[in-house]
């Protein structure tokens, strides 16, 4: 052992150049005379050569990371998702919302909390909007109060709605592909009384028609009808058969603010809202903006469309039952239009980790905005 | 427009690991980059790794004595980011929208084929070096990478001299070459 570490050491100063010349000639007339220490330099300066590289490249990287950092501080580097052109939308979005909180809360059965509602939408450092916005809602509410004891069992929202005051831009939610040529399922109080329905994912915009509306159910099925839109290839997740049990660990995404949002939670209860038998209730936190948003277990299979959320308790969520969305597409597909529409028959998601899931997800959720 | 002479010093500081060239480097280039990754279905976070992809073949290139830039710094990082791009997109298979091309751009084929390379290397040093475990890690790390004197070595891991520390040193560098070997070998 003492031998081969004084060679390396001989070998290591030979190669650094730390011999002097009478002990360089020695080494030099050795290494000739012996193959094997000839190779053993040769080695060694290969190897001592792979690993000075390495350590080179892990420091730059380390100071790639740095300067990146600097830079961001310095604002030189710009990161955030709403740099481009995001303030029109984000305006667009943030008038829209009070219109689809209202009649998300109405259309929903249950009511909104209004001061989750302030919290969700109150831009930071914009005083005087929110101002305005809390003047409005807390009208709202009054009005609210009054109607909710005559709508205790409505469903049927379209009364209503249209004694709601501003009604420029008339909703937003979100929705997922049920079909890769581009079929979404949703809400139907997501897409009521829009005209024109625009969905976005990942900054892109489509423009998409209605195709399918249940309001007994509040089930909606767009069609993105788009020469910009391009299938997106299989989808990841399937449609849950069957029935889910207590306990279940479930998630959803969805657009309560401009940007795409992931919460996670369990199945609390085989019915909706009063027993209603088509939805489940769930325990997640749910804000506006949420509606239409696929629900699915650890599996990466849809298990229902959230769609509401009772006013006195935060985490008391109903989400329609996946069964509906099965129905759906069968009645659909009695039309010859529609022939060719096909729920996902199995999950790609299954055994990934929640992150990947997600990120898988996401191209396949999209924010929905009726005008 | 910078001149020849301009490009190759900002090229000649990232080879000596001048801070102030890579600062100016990752300022000029990073906006154009991280426009061309955003816009072909790729992140902020994709767009960072990318780039700092390319500015790391950058830097091995311009450590190479016989390498000379034939183009703009921009045009090589440029084209060296858009082929890996278009490489992961074709991994990951996400939606097939073509890419939209932004600048011109230079062949480089063979700056991949050595990347591959030197990947491989960086990858098979790594997992060796980590499996190697402490002291004999961080003391390699200390006297090849840090450049630390051995007697500065000796009292930071507590060995009695410099001698102790420079046998342990070797013991330790034969493990490492034991193992990366080994490795090398069941890597081919």
């Amino acid at each position: 052992m003492m031998e081969e570490i004084l060679l390396l050491d001989l070998v290591e100063r030979y190669l650094n150049g730390e011999l002097d010349e009478s002990q360089r000639v020695q080494f030099e007339t050795m290494r000739h005379q012996n193959p094997d220490i000839d190779n053993l330099v040769v080695e060694h300066q290969m190897f001592l050569a792979d690993l000075s590289h390495y350590g080179e490249r892990r420091q730059f990287k380390h100071d790639l990371g740095e300067v990146h950092n600097k830079l961001v501080e310095q604002n030189e580097i710009i990161e955030e998702a709403e740099v481009k052109s995001i303030a029109p939308i984000r305006k667009l979005w943030l008038r829209n919302k009070r219109t689809i909180a209202v009649a998300a809360s109405i259309a929903g059965v249950t009511a909104l909390a209004i001061s989750g509602l302030m919290q969700g939408i109150a831009p930071k450092g914009n005083q005087s909007y929110l101002q305005q916005l809390n003047r409005k809602m807390s009208q709202l509410e009054g009005v609210q109060r009054e109607q909710n004891k005559k709508i205790d069992q409505l469903i049927d929202s379209t009364e209503i709605s249209t004694k709601i005051p501003d009604k420029v831009q008339v909703s937003a939610g979100t929705s997922f592909l049920i079909d890769e040529d581009g079929y979404l399922a949703t809400n139907a109080h997501v897409v009521e009384g829009s005209s024109t329905l625009i969905v976005v994912n990942n900054n892109k915009e489509y423009i998409a028609r209605k195709v399918y509306e249940n309001a007994e159910n509040d089930l909606a099925i767009l069609k993105i009808e788009d020469k910009d839109w391009k299938p997106v290839g299989k989808l990841p997740y399937n449609v849950r058969k069957g029935s889910v049990d207590l306990g279940e660990e479930i998630y959803t995404l969805g657009y309560p603010r401009n940007e795409i949002v992931y919460n996670r939670g369990y199945m609390s209860a085989k019915s909706g809202y009063r027993d209603d038998s088509m939805s489940i209730q769930i325990a997640i936190s749910a804000n506006p903006g949420n509606s239409g948003g696929p629900v699915l277990d650890k599996n990466g299979s849809i298990i229902g469309i959230l769609s509401t959320r009772d006013r006195q308790s935060n985490e008391v969520v109903f989400a329609i039952k996946a069964n509906n969305i099965t129905a759906a597409v069968e009645a659909l597909k009695k039309d010859t239009t529609f022939h060719n529409l096909n729920l996902p028959k199995y999950s790609s998601l299954k055994g990934m980790d929640v992150v990947k899931q997600v990120k898988k997800l996401q191209n396949y959720v999209f924010m929905v905005k009726g005008y | 427009m910078r001149s020849e002479t301009q490009e190759q010093e900002i090229l000649d500081g990232i080879a000596r690991n001048d801070s102030a060239s890579l600062e100016k480097v990752y300022k000029e280039n990073f906006g154009l980059i991280q426009n061309f990754v955003l816009n072909n279905n790729g992140s902020y976070d994709d767009a960072r790794d990318i780039f700092q992809e390319a500015v790391l073949v950058l830097y091995e290139k311009s450590k190479q004595a016989d390498f000379v830039l034939t183009c703009k710094i921009k045009t090589f990082l440029y084209s060296v980011c858009r082929r890996l791009w278009l490489k992961k997109l074709q991994q990951n298979s996400r939606f097939g929208a073509p890419i939209e091309q932004l600048e011109e751009i230079v062949p480089v084929e063979e700056v991949m084929e050595e990347k591959k390379q030197l990947d491989m290397n960086f990858a098979l040093m790594d997992t060796t070096l980590k499996s190697l475990g402490e002291p004999c890690k961080s003391l390699l790390e200390a006297y090849y990478f840090e450049k630390k004197q051995m007697s500065e070595i000796a009292g930071q891991f507590g060995y009695t001299n410099a001698d102790n520390a420079k046998n342990q040193k070797y013991k330790c560098l034969m493990r490492l070459k034991k193992l990366f070997f080994a490795q090398y070998k069941q890597a081919e």
